[in-house]
């Protein structure tokens, strides 16, 4: 899984780095478009392995709906930067820059999505331990306070978005941010963890109860994953 | 983009707040949490629905009708009205700091009211008189005008729907001014249409406006919408008849 999220980071990268319009024509060949072309990767587990707490209809779509048309976004808008900078036509590439941080953005939220989640009866829920413990401690007070202060942020989000929690690499700090639509965690920021609050994430099962979902989710929160995150940033 | 000058304007001028606001001593604001019918003003309420629930089946069901209206449309105007009671208070205590702070919160519920209580009415059940384009003369030809034929016209509008990324809404506007021109324009989240720009109709597409029935095929919704679109009151907000402007009921 996380190999999978690798192979298609750097397609990213490479994509928000087309669409720059400081390289010359011939330098972006189309084959670096082929080589970088995002996949939906798979999930860890079942559909239904999140239930109550986030149904297998919900993981079905979300995954194989969503995330995929993410992919295909992600995958048309860096085709059409590779052909528009192979002809040279500069701005015509650097206009496809909103589709790209859109689609590029839900295919990388939605991977580390993915790998943020566990069934309750194996990896998921519970509280994390160790210097991830002792991290969140010392920037929150307490787990507790973390969690409710992630919820506060989820709920405040006035249309869609997501909340993560992340780590400040310049200043060492763990914190709490939140993007609208599907922009990406950048800058000084390493995601640790993200939660979907579009209403697709949600909606099928919980309707407009929003606050029920933020409730649940924490019961499939896969905190060895934050960890490596959080050890490997 | 949203111009907040001109929200500000907006729910002023349909505030039951008023100029209330210097009657309002200090001391009755010192308990705190006091909500606008306590403070002695009329606060915002739902809007009754012109049709009913399940009227506008099969397009859009009821559930999601009664979700929408009942709950989502519900909660703009109850967080609204909260909003609002602790601006006054703010207000009346001389806290700036926390004015500024509630801004944003009455903005997005008040846009979401006002943009809810306009969708409703711009939708009528299909197969009745208002959802025939014919109602609305001058509106389509000054859309065939405009676009060449009502046909265009939709299929340009149903792209700008499906090009929204994430929460928001598109809408049909008559201009500020004299040239007084259609456009389509595309808001995101709850922010409503401002800058004088008059709405004659919008689409929620927001998830919640067809998830339920559609799930990620917000396509088919856009495309059924059609049937369900009232043309005579786009008619009317479009020659100056929207009851709205005069009843301020928003
Ligand atoms: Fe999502
Ligand atoms: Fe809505």
């Amino acid at each position: 899984m996380a190999s999978t999220l690798l192979r298609t980071a750097p397609a990213l990268r490479g994509a928000l780095r087309a669409s720059g319009i400081r390289k010359p024509a011939v330098a972006m060949a189309s084959t670096s478009f082929v080589r970088g072309k995002a996949t939906l990767p798979d999930l860890p587990y079942d559909y239904g392995a999140l239930e109550p707490y986030i149904s297998g209809k919900i993981m079905e779509l979300h995954h194989a709906k969503h995330h995929q048309t993410y992919v295909n976004g992600l995958n048309s808008a860096l085709e059409t930067i590779a052909e528009a900078e192979s002809k040279g036509e500069f701005t015509k590439a650097a206009s496809v820059a909103p589709l790209l941080n859109f689609h590029g953005g839900g295919h990388v939220n939605h991977s580390l999505f993915w790998e943020n989640l566990a069934p309750a009866n194996r990896e998921g829920g519970g509280e994390p331990d160790g210097a991830l413990k002792k991290a969140i401690d010392s920037d929150f007070g307490s787990f507790e306070t973390f969690r409710k202060q992630m919820n506060t942020a989820l709920a405040g989000i006035q249309g869609s978005g997501w909340a993560w929690l992340v780590k400040d690499k310049s200043a060492g700090t763990l914190g709490l941010v939140t993007r609208a639509n599907q922009d990406p965690v950048t800058g000084p920021y390493v995601p640790l963890l993200g939660i979907d609050a579009w209403e697709h994430a949600y909606y099928l099962q919980y309707q407009n109860r929003k606050a029920e979902y933020f409730e649940a989710i924490w019961n499939v929160i896969n905190w060895k994953t934050v960890a490596a995150r959080f050890e490997k940033s | 983009m949203v111009n907040i000058g001109s929200l500000w304007q907006y729910l002023a001028a349909h505030s039951p707040l008023q100029s209330t606001l210097s009657s309002l001593s200090t001391t009755t604001m010192s308990g705190g949490a006091l909500n606008l019918t306590q403070m002695g003003l009329a606060p915002y309420s739902l809007p009754p629905l012109p049709y009913a629930y399940d009227a506008l089946e099969p397009h859009i069901s009821a559930q999601i009708m009664e979700l929408h209206h009942g709950k989502h449309h519900q909660a703009y105007v109850t967080n609204l009205n909260a909003a609002l009671a602790s601006h006054v208070s703010a207000v009346a205590a001389g806290d700036v700091a926390a004015q500024i702070a509630l801004q944003q919160a009455i903005k997005f519920n008040g846009g979401g009211h006002i943009n809810h209580s306009l969708f409703w009415k711009n939708l009528a059940p299909p197969g009745t008189e208002e959802t025939n384009p014919a109602v609305a003369k001058e509106l389509v030809s000054a859309i065939e005008k405009k676009w060449g034929s009502l046909e265009s016209f939709k299929k340009a509008f149903s792209a700008a729907l499906l090009a929204i990324q994430g929460s928001g809404w598109g809408w049909l506007v008559k201009e500020a001014g004299n040239g007084a021109g259609l456009r389509i324009v595309t808001t995101k989240d709850q922010d409503p249409v401002v800058g004088g720009d008059v709405p004659i109709f919008g689409v929620d597409m927001w998830e919640h406006a067809y998830y339920l029935q559609y799930l990620n095929g917000k396509a088919a919704y856009v495309e059924n919408i059609w049937n369900v679109i009232n043309w005579r009151t786009a008619e009317d907000r479009f020659v100056g008849r929207n009851e709205e402007n005069v009843k301020t009921e928003l």
